[in-house]
This record gives C-alpha cells, sequence and structure tokens, in this order.
C-alpha cells in the first residue's frame, strides 16, 4: 500500500472534506455520501481520511475489531477466546467494490478448512473488517440491489447475522459508509439515500488557478512523494489532534431548546420526511461546535451542516426540476437569517 | 527521430506508456484483425515488460488473488495464488473485449490502481457503434484512446512502430531528470478546462504524457512539441466541446495577458522559459479532433452517460449469485458462484477408496479433486426493460405528443420506484431515433423527453426496427425488454424512407411480425384522436394488447400501461 494523498493538501472541496470530518469525529452521524462527476477527488479524499484517522485499539487477533475493555458479547471470537491483550489498529476503511459477491460481504463457510480439515469454520467478510470504522463504496448508486438490502440491514441493526451453509454466526458490524457515484449513471434508491447522514456534492473547481494547484500538487506527490508528504504530515497532524480534541468534548456540547425548535422549524418547512434528519442535524451541529471548540451549538453551526445533513431528504419528487441543494439554501435562509 | 511529426498518434502512444507505465494505459478502439493485433504485438515488444491477455470471462481470483485451490487440495493446506496483476507488476494487462468488462471487474482495477499498482492496461475496444462500451471508471484512468487508421495500420506493419526498445529505455533513464518550464501546467489545465473535459485526472495525465514525451525525444525539459503532443494524444479525445473559435486570432492579446506566468513560479530555470501559449495546445488538440466530433459526441454521450452502465445491469449472473435454488453443475468455485459443500461431497464420496490407493497412503482426510466441486444455480427474474416507441410524428401525434411526454414521466417514476428501466425510441420525419438509451436515471430520462419535437411523416417500420434492435442488445445482457408502442398506426413513410402509404403499412406489418416472432411483449396504445383500425392491425400482427385511448390525461394513461404490462402488480 503507496502513501495516501494527504487530506490537507486536497485542494478546495471543502464540503466534502467538512463532512467527511464531521462523521470522523461522530460516528453515530451515519455516513457520507459523496455524489460528483469523475475526477473531482472523491476517493482521494476517502483514501486521505483512512490515513488521517487516529488508531483504534482492538482485542488482539479478534477479525471483528472488538475493543478490550468492552468487548461485543455477540462476538464469535472473543466469546471462545477470552479477550487478552489489546493491539493498535488503523481504524478500518474498508473498500466494498462493485460486483462484489455476498460471501465476501457478510462472510461465508471458510472453504479452505471445510475441504481439507473438514472443519466448520466461518470466514469474515468485509463487514466484520469494517466494524468501527468505515465501509467505502465507490459507485454506491450502481451497486447491485440484494447487495445494497443486505447492507441496509445491517447498518439498521449494526450486527450482521449470517444463516447459511449450515452456519449460524451473528457478530457486530457497526460502521460509517461512505459512499460515492455519479448521479448521471444511475439513481440511488430513496432507502439507501436516507441512511446516509450526509450528502455533499462536489464538481471540479471552475477556477483555473485552482485547477493547476491540484494538478500541481498531484503531480509532486507523485514524482516526490517522501518530500510532498513530509511537507503536509503537520497539517495532517494538527487535523487528526482537533478530531481527537472534538471527539472528547463532543459530550460537553450543550443545544439550546432554542436552537431545537429552529432545527424543527426548518425540517418542516422543508418536509424533510421522518425525525433522521432532526436527529443527524442535531448530530452534525455539535460535531462542528466541538471542532471548532466552542461549547454551544449555535446559529452559525446550524447554518454550515444544514444543507448537507437535509439535501437528500426532501420529499421526492422524482419529476422535480429545482436541485434541492437550491430549495434547502432557501428555506436555511428564510428560517435561519445569518 | 528527428521527423516526428510524421510518427503517428498511436505510435506515440504505445512508447510513451512503454516509458512511463503509470500513464495508466491505451484504449485501443478497433476490430480484431490482423492489423490490430501487429500493433499490440508491436507495442508489448516495446515495453519489453510482462503481459498478460485476460478475457472477460477469467475469474476475480485468478486476476487479484486469492485461494489456489488445486494447490490447496493437494496440499491439504490452503496455497495462496498472488493473482495475475501480481504477477504482472509494472507489466501490461491486456483486455480484449474490453466494452464487455464487468463494472465490477472495472472497480476493482481502479482500486488496485488506488493501492498503489502500477500495471499498465491495454484495453481492446472491439464495440460496434452502438454496443456497450469500456467502463468510465476504467476509460478515465487511461492515458491515451487510439484507434487505428487505415494509415495507422499500414504502417504499423513491421517494423511494428517508429520506435525500438532501446529507444524506450533510453527515455526511461531521462524520465526522472525532464523539467517542467513554468507555465505548461498552467497551459494544459486551460486547454483541458476549454475543450470542457471536467475530469482533473486528464491534465494530470497530459503533463505526465508531456514529460515522458520529452524523455524519449531526448530534451531536458517540456517543449512546446511535447506539451502540444501531450494535448494531442490525451486531451482531444476526451473533449466534450469545441474550444471556443478564435474571433480574432490575429488581434494582439489585450490588456489581460493570460496569467502571469513568469513571476508565479521562481522555482523554474530563468534560463530558458519556454512559454506554452494555451492557444497553441487548444490548436494542437483541435487538430486531434475528428471533423464530426459533434455527431460523435452526441452518440457517445447516449452511450456513455446512461447506456454503458445503467444501475444493476449488464452483470452475467443468471444462474450464479442470486434467486431461487435451481439445482448444482460442475465448475469453479472460485468465479463468485457459491458451492454446494453437499453435492461437492457427495461427488467425491465414491471415489475416495480409489484414491487413497492411488495416494499410497491414507492421509486422514476427504480426498477432494476440483473436479468434485459442484456450484449451486439459481433462477432469477431478469430485470425488466420497458421501451416506449413514441409516433412522434404529425399525422395524429403531434396533438398527443404532451401527453404521451406526461404518460412516459409517470411510468418513469413508477419504474423507479420498482427498479426497473426506461428506454425511449422516437419515430417521426424519415427515421427512429434512440432518444434514451435504457436507464434509471430520471434527470437523463426527463432531459431527453422534454427535447423532443414532433411533425413529419410517420416511418413506423423503422420505429419498430430500432425497438427491435434494441430489444435483442437488452436480451443480450440478460434483461427482458417489453415494448410500448404509441402510435396511431397510420405509416406512411416505408422501411426505405420512400413516401407510400401501402409499402408503409406492408413493411410495418413485416417488421412487427418479426417483433412478434421474437416474443417480445408488447402493447400498443392507439393515439390518434379517434380509434383507427390501422392501429388495432398493427396490434395484432405484434400480438400485443390494444389500447385505444382517445383523451386520456397522463395519470390514466400510465395505470393502463401499468396493467397491462404487468398483469399481477395492477
Amino acid at each position: 500500500m503507496t502513501q495516501a494523498f494527504p487530506f490537507s493538501a486536497i485542494v478546495g472541496q471543502e464540503e466534502m472534506k467538512q463532512a467527511l470530518t464531521l462523521t470522523a469525529i461522530d460516528p453515530t452521524i451515519g455516513g457520507v455520501l459523496v455524489f460528483g462527476d469523475r475526477g473531482t477527488g472523491k476517493s482521494t479524499a476517502v483514501r486521505a481520511l483512512a490515513a488521517l484517522l487516529p488508531s483504534i485499539q482492538a482485542v488482539a487477533g479478534c477479525p471483528y475489531n472488538c475493543a478490550l475493555d468492552a468487548p461485543n458479547p455477540a462476538c464469535p471470537h472473543c466469546a471462545q477466546t477470552p479477550p487478552a491483550k489489546a493491539e493498535i489498529r488503523a481504524t478500518p476503511v474498508i473498500d466494498l467494490p462493485l460486483g462484489v459477491t455476498e460471501d465476501r460481504v457478510v462472510g461465508a463457510l471458510d472453504l479452505e478448512r471445510a475441504l481439507t480439515r473438514g472443519e466448520k469454520a466461518f470466514e469474515p467478510g468485509l463487514l466484520a473488517r469494517a466494524h468501527r470504522g468505515f465501509l467505502y463504496i465507490d459507485e454506491v448508486n450502481l451497486l447491485e440491489d440484494h447487495i445494497v438490502d443486505l447492507l441496509l440491514d445491517v447498518a439498521a441493526s449494526g450486527e450482521n447475522v449470517v444463516e447459511r451453509e449450515g452456519l449460524s454466526v451473528r457478530h457486530p458490524a457497526k460502521f460509517v459508509i461512505v459512499g460515492s457515484g455519479n448521479p448521471e449513471e444511475g439513481e440511488l434508491r430513496p432507502q439507501l439515500l436516507d441512511r446516509f447522514g450526509l450528502s455533499v456534492e462536489v464538481a471540479s473547481p471552475s477556477d483555473v488557478k485552482q485547477r493547476v494547484e491540484v494538478i500541481r500538487r498531484r503531480d509532486a506527490y507523485e514524482r516526490e512523494t517522501a518530500p510532498f508528504l513530509k511537507r503536509w504530515r503537520a497539517a495532517d497532524t494538527r487535523h487528526r489532534k482537533k478530531i481527537i480534541a472534538a471527539r472528547e468534548r463532543l459530550a460537553g456540547v450543550a443545544v439550546p431548546d432554542a436552537t431545537l425548535e429552529k432545527i424543527a422549524e426548518l425540517c418542516i418547512a422543508l418536509g424533510a420526511d421522518g425525525l433522521r434528519g432532526e436527529l443527524t442535524l442535531v448530530r452534525a451541529a455539535r460535531a462542528l461546535t466541538a471542532f471548532a471548540g466552542a461549547t454551544e451549538v449555535d446559529q452559525k453551526a446550524l447554518r454550515a451542516v444544514a444543507g448537507m445533513a437535509l439535501r437528500h431528504r426532501l420529499r421526492r419528487d422524482p419529476l422535480d426540476e429545482a436541485g434541492s441543494t437550491t430549495r434547502v439554501a432557501r428555506t436555511v435562509d428564510e428560517v435561519l437569517p445569518a | 527521430m528527428t521527423d516526428t511529426s510524421a510518427i503517428p498518434l498511436s505510435d506515440w502512444a504505445a512508447a510513451l506508456l512503454a516509458v512511463d507505465p503509470a500513464l495508466g494505459g491505451i484504449a485501443l478502439s478497433a476490430r480484431a484483425s490482423p492489423a490490430r493485433e501487429t500493433w499490440v504485438e508491436g507495442f508489448l515488444t516495446l515495453t519489453g515488460r510482462a503481459h498478460r491477455r485476460v478475457g472477460p470471462g477469467a475469474g476475480d481470483d485468478r486476476l487479484f488473488g486469492g485461494v489456489d485451490l488445486t494447490a490447496t487440495l493437494r496440499a491439504g493446506q490452503p496455497v495462496m495464488d498472488p493473482g495475475l496483476l501480481a504477477w504482472i507488476d509494472t507489466g501490461t494487462l491486456v483486455l480484449p473485449m474490453a466494452e464487455r468488462l464487468s463494472l465490477g471487474r472495472a472497480a476493482r482495477l481502479a482500486q488496485a490502481w488506488d493501492a498503489g499498482a502500477a500495471f499498465a492496461v491495454l484495453a481492446l475496444d472491439e464495440a460496434s457503434e452502438d454496443d456497450d462500451q469500456i467502463p468510465p471508471a476504467l476509460l478515465d484512468r487511461l492515458a491515451f484512446r487510439i484507434s487505428l487508421t487505415p494509415q495507422a495500420q499500414r504502417d504499423a506493419l513491421p517494423p511494428h512502430t517508429a520506435f525500438v526498445p532501446a529507444d524506450i529505455t533510453a527515455a526511461q533513464q531521462r524520465l526522472a531528470r525532464v523539467e517542467v518550464p513554468s507555465g505548461v501546467i498552467e497551459a494544459l489545465t486551460g486547454t483541458a478546462a476549454a475543450l470542457g473535459i471536467p475530469s482533473l485526472r486528464a491534465p494530470a495525465l497530459a503533463l505526465r504524457t508531456a514529460r515522458a514525451a520529452a524523455a524519449l525525444m531526448g530534451t531536458p525539459q517540456v517543449t512546446r512539441d511535447t506539451a502540444e503532443l501531450a494535448a494531442a494524444l490525451v486531451l482531444a479525445p476526451r473533449a466534450i466541446q469545441l474550444p471556443p473559435a478564435e474571433e480574432e486570432d490575429t488581434a494582439p492579446q489585450p490588456n489581460d495577458p493570460p496569467p502571469p506566468k513568469d513571476p508565479s513560479d521562481p522555482t523554474s530555470d530563468p534560463g530558458e522559459t519556454t512559454q506554452i501559449p494555451e492557444d497553441l495546445l487548444l490548436e494542437a488538440a483541435r487538430a486531434a479532433i475528428p471533423a464530426d466530433l459533434l455527431a460523435q459526441l452526441a452518440a457517445r454521450a447516449a452511450l456513455t452517460r446512461s447506456g454503458a452502465a445503467p444501475a444493476g445491469a449488464g452483470e452475467d449472473q443468471k444462474g450464479a449469485a442470486r434467486g431461487r435454488p435451481a439445482g448444482t453443475r460442475p465448475g469453479d468455485p472460485r468465479s463468485g458462484a457459491r458451492l454446494d459443500l453437499v453435492a461437492t461431497l457427495r461427488t467425491a464420496a465414491p471415489w475416495q477408496p480409489l484414491r487413497r490407493k492411488m495416494l499410497g497412503h491414507d492421509p486422514g482426510r476427504l480426498l477432494i479433486t476440483p473436479e468434485d466441486f459442484r456450484l449451486r444455480r439459481f433462477k432469477q427474474k431478469a430485470e425488466k426493460v420497458v421501451i416506449f416507441v413514441v409516433d412522434a410524428s404529425g399525422s395524429a401525434a403531434l396533438a398527443r405528443l404532451a401527453e404521451t411526454k406526461g404518460a412516459i414521466e409517470l411510468m418513469l417514476a413508477e419504474a423507479y420506484v420498482r427498479r426497473e428501466q426506461v428506454a425511449l425510441i422516437a419515430f417521426r420525419g424519415a427515421q427512429a431515433e434512440v432518444l434514451l438509451p435504457p436507464t434509471r436515471s430520471l434527470v437523463q430520462a426527463k432531459r431527453r423527453l422534454s427535447g423532443l419535437p414532433g411533425g413529419g411523416g410517420t416511418p413506423l417500420a423503422a420505429g419498430l426496427e430500432a425497438a427491435l434492435a434494441l430489444a435483442d442488445q437488452i436480451g443480450r445482457r440478460g434483461q427482458s425488454a417489453h415494448l410500448a408502442v404509441l402510435t396511431d398506426g397510420r405509416a406512411n413513410i416505408a422501411r426505405d424512407g420512400a413516401q407510400g402509404r401501402t409499402q408503409a403499412l406492408a413493411d410495418a406489418q413485416t417488421v412487427a411480425r418479426v417483433v412478434r416472432a421474437s416474443g417480445i411483449a408488447s402493447l400498443v396504445i392507439d393515439t390518434g384522436n379517434r380509434p383507427a383500425p390501422t392501429a388495432r392491425t398493427l396490434a395484432e400482427d405484434l400480438g400485443a394488447a390494444y389500447l385505444a385511448l382517445p383523451r386520456a390525461d397522463a395519470q390514466v394513461l400510465a395505470g393502463t400501461l401499468q396493467a397491462a404490462l404487468d398483469p399481477q402488480a395492477a
């Protein structure tokens, strides 16, 4: 694995970077959907985030990334071998490739062991590896329906239940889904859309200077990787420390009742389905406030995250011409004047 | 290498990729032919690195690595196969029939690159005009797109290319030292922007190309020639708009000279800063753009934007991945199919004594060989694509065109919910046109629909023929096509484009019977102001359900469509 492109060195795309940072602070926000053209740095940003994230502590040898102090009672590994010592792992960021088989995702009978030793053993799949981390799906809109259904189910319950080939296994699988795709190539099912906490739209920078800077940095990264990474290491470390600090502050961030009312008002005005929008908006605003070092969610924080938290939840009118981004922006201006 | 201008672009692309495999690869569109093979052979000789041809049917495990089943069973312990990609290393992966490459395979190749793999891809695109396309995820990462023109084919005869392996080796040694003077990045990026290329990979690849070209020509830094070459090779084929024409090309640049290039980058060598005006690069790119760009663009946009990558389509997985169980068959479980363990053991059981005897001792385990594997088969309903064949002629449909559009939009919303796909064919004037290849994208569908004009003759036969061709294409992708023909049946343009009602009706009847013989479920909606016998005859010829709908509103029409096409759901 080569060294990832530094997160801080990504030119522009502020909303995408912010959304990724917020879910890193509070995973309960529930995933990021990045929609946009090809070659706009979607994969780069996700892989950069993987390199940036603080590492996690897990039970040594546990393929399900259980925490030592609180191993999940459902974990098949830790139930069998009592957790002894911990090891430091990088926060998992697992790629779910298009065209992946169901076996690879949920796990399956371990073929080699079954055939060579006659043992019935479970081979954990991608969902197990993504526990406590991120599951990255590039071209999520082209993902096959049966895989999507599966993901929805696991994402909702936080647990992967496998009942097949004489196996009966359940293990925890709590992860943040990061999806990316190009809406021109196919739409995402509304059910899946709603599972994403935040959604952002990215486009190539229209400013030539910014474009030039992108190429310049990419070129430097490819040609002089080590010095380039060194140059950005400090900024990345700063960002990581801010994320860790924000995680610690998160519980102490207050959300005043007045703000909650504003949030409800905003969601009603937009006609966002369900309460998921409100919840996500609160959590995202809280994470942003913690990241900024403040202790109380204010209107500014709300304005900053309203777009990404709500734009994919508007009541679906499949034939609506107006972009939901503009609709959200307009309503935000009405409800929360700057 | 003095007369560099005479070298065809295809040879340049081959040599440059040989110099720098990180350029990703070449998408070579040409039918299988001796000339193409000669070119491929020439390229592979030029690189001198490992290469492997991997057809679209090869298993993922073979390509990306996994358990080596045969060796595992023989050894009685897991033996891993590193996969072809690891073996290829910085060599070349040759993908024949790249247009049939699955989206999943393309995604995994892209992922491998992201993870640091350094192989190059030679994607052989054998698609005919309206067939599939190389998955965009892969295409975007390949620096070059070339097609072998007859001229290039002649030149490609031995001695294969304009370069010899020694040129490549020398260039590779020079590559790391090639300087990029200030202004080149700006010029290439600006050119890409002017050509309307949204992906920022394009200018990045163009820069790499320019550098490799400089190394190949033996110049110490990127020159105007090399940058122009890069623009022609990398940027021109990606152009989605023509660069703005120079209105006053002779007029001196007005007060606003292109961004101050000289002072912006102090690191560059001040001795010889080659200024490359963006205009020149544009010129180079423009020269490489074929004359009928716009016509090609229209066709291509229709394909790449929605046709080539419809959600959930195209994967040949009937029988292997999902659905209801339907027996077992022998095969290799690494292809993604599911192993039926019980059936496998049952197959292996009778052979155990014989195998133990052959082995000479009892290893204390079951002796299973790859022939024993039994895979589960599944049956599943193929995905449905509803093809709307819309009469947009002047005769009667014009009055109802708006209603028809409305019905299709409603139907589309319905299809969106049920994950069906919709395609749209309109016929008017002298011919039929596929306005919308099978898609689920509402954005696309709505855009095409609203732009559908009306008027002209009624080439019914042509419309049905286009629908038949599309249905055939859909069938090959493992989906099933349904037709909804919205017309008054008053054909007046024959298949050969000639006017005349008699011939036109006869032709329409012929095509309709072929459609019927192909077993395509269809439905005729009479859009005439008064129900006409012509439409009813058409329905009979098609073996279709017939609906006369004078003055339906869109909602009713959509409801009827729904009921007629899917009796269970209604």
